[in-house]
């Protein structure tokens, strides 16, 4: 792969592991191989001690205990681990469950999971803009409430939830607070205790880690947290994660951790300030191109545009031998349904086959950005100019009048 | 996903877009798909009245590759056939010629759709009894 031509604008999928990670990893692989839970010789202890000190890296990150830090393989599996742990768990003080219709499909799925169990789960609609709604999540808490799963910042549009509000919330009713914050953590200031959060599962390769690595704050005390392992054996992770540390992708976890602590700030700056001029040049060069999500609670990085009367998978055809972007058009996969995140935001099935989501990170370049605008603009012209529908909209066609054929 | 050179092709330079007066007698206009879909595509045919050939074809359509693919493809085939022989059209020749992958098909399908609508349309401008 030639990356000096390719434009990598998907990091909310996945970002580059930063060389300073791999640097620190590669001695976990061949010389300081140990097991961490062999602790009666030198290699077990060289390796308890990379993690030991990934773990406080991790911890000082979020501002929390290094005992509260379980780590996991990914986010997927904390999400997993949280909410079934807790269902299980606190099983004899209730089965409720509140959740967003826009969260990631690994806390619906667990969700879903659950209520075949069982359990009752409330989704719960967002504004148009995509935050929450506050007097509609206290509305839906009751006496059998015992979570509730809030994303910190959502992965297709950036936006940032009301998360002190929401935690506030949940401390005045008792409900314990679980936040999947797998975009934010190292990206802008996450403080969960601070916040109200109990629970809150991130992972490595979304802040320039490895894969196959990631974490689960739990909260030890005021109140102590316990979740049920979801994995069973060794008694790994305080009994609730078994299973042999990934040592060398932890202890690359915890030195992106630092990285992430010490750059956060600048680059936060940096990356806005090219996503900024990326939606501005994006809006001022084409009509009709919509920003979805809330603008000023947002991700530094992400901008989620819809390119009307275009379809975003064919868009993407037009500069993807260069760029990599998302699609919130799920035109290959066998459902063809559209981003579920955008059409609880209220957009039509239509605007949200026409989304594209850019993600930047840190190694991103203005340069890159002016490529972009370039070849973004040229494709959105190249389609509309192939497109039936803008054609009719330029001719004044009322589209919502038009008898499709669905097929 | 990779796709076939002849569809990258004609999704880069697709060949015959463009607007043929759908109010013209020997015009026939097959519009199908809708924007919730993700695909519409809409294709005209200028039918020489004598001789029922097709003179011209022309397309627009919104969605993926290989929508857009699938159509240019379409006009190309559709000119100079006789609107009998148009008829014959069968997608799986759209799905072999660009190798459309299994989750595209649905794309071949609606330009084999247009085609017949494009046909169907045309024949009652000009009060011809539609034989399939």
């Amino acid at each position: 792969m030639n990356s000096d031509n390719l434009i990598y604008l998907d990091n909310n999928s996945t970002t580059p592991t930063d060389p300073r990670v791999v640097e620190a990893m590669l001695p976990y692989f061949t010389q300081h191989y140990g097991n961490a839970a062999s602790r009666n010789h030198p290699f077990g202890w060289a390796a308890e001690s990379g993690v030991d000190k990934a773990r406080e890296q991790i911890a000082s990150l979020i501002n929390v205990d290094p005992r509260e830090v379980i780590f996991t393989s990914g986010a997927t599996e904390g999400d997993n681990l949280a909410i079934k742990g807790v269902f299980e768990m606190y099983k004899r003080k209730g089965n409720h469950i509140i959740t967003l219709k826009t969260e990631h499909k690994a806390v619906l799925d667990s969700c879903k999971k659950i209520e075949k169990q069982g359990g009752q789960v409330t989704y719960l609609d967002v504004n148009a803009d995509g935050l929450v709604d506050l007097n509609k999540l206290e509305a839906a808490m009751t006496d059998k409430t015992i979570l509730v799963s809030i994303m910190w910042a959502n992965n297709e549009t950036g936006v940032i939830q009301p998360m002190k509000a929401i935690g506030d919330l949940c401390a005045k009713k008792g409900i314990l607070f679980m936040s999947d914050a797998t975009q934010a953590v190292g990206k802008i200031p996450v403080d969960p205790k601070a916040t109200g959060v109990h629970l809150m599962a991130f992972t490595g390769h979304k802040m320039y880690g490895p894969k196959g690595v990631g974490a689960l704050f739990v909260n030890r005390k005021n109140p102590r947290v316990k979740v049920t392992s979801q994995m069973d054996g060794g008694g790994h992770e305080r009994g609730m994660r078994s299973g042999t540390l990934n040592v060398p992708a932890i202890v690359g976890f915890g030195k992106a951790a630092e990285l992430a602590e010490h750059e956060m700030e600048d680059e936060a700056k940096r990356l806005s300030g090219m996503r900024d001029r990326l939606e501005k040049a994006l809006m001022s060069n084409m009509e009709e191109c919509y920003i979805n999500g809330n603008t000023d609670n947002r991700m530094p990085h992400v901008t989620n545009i819809s390119f009307k009367h275009v379809e975003g998978e064919g868009l993407m055809m037009t500069f993807n031998q260069n760029i990599g972007v998302s699609s919130g058009s799920a035109c290959t996969s066998a459902s063809l349904e559209p981003s579920y995140v955008l059409i609880a935001l209220g957009l039509g099935d239509d605007l949200a086959h026409s989304s594209i989501r850019f993600s930047l990170g840190r190694f991103n370049t203005e340069e890159e950005i002016d490529k972009t605008i370039k070849q973004v603009t040229e494709g959105v012209n190249h389609m509309r100019d192939l497109s039936p529908i803008w054609e009719m909209y330029k001719d004044g066609v009322d589209l919502d009048a038009v008898e499709w054929s669905e097929h | 996903m990779a796709y076939s050179e002849k569809l990258i092709e004609h999704f880069k330079k697709p060949k015959n877009v463009g607007t043929l007066d759908k109010d013209a007698q020997n015009v026939g206009t097959g519009l199908v798909g809708a924007p919730e879909c993700g695909d519409v595509m809409r294709l005209q045919i200028e039918v020489d009245d004598d001789s029922k050939i097709i003179k011209d074809a022309k397309f627009k359509t919104f969605g993926c590759g290989s929508a857009i693919a699938s159509s240019s493809l379409a006009t190309e085939w559709l000119k100079g056939k006789t609107i009998d022989e148009a008829l014959a059209i069968d997608n799986m020749a759209i799905v072999e010629e660009l190798a459309l992958p299994p989750v595209k098909i649905h794309c071949s399908v609606l330009a084999e759709d247009a085609i017949k609508s494009a046909i169907s349309d045309y024949k009652s401008k000009n009060s011809i009894e539609e034989t399939a």
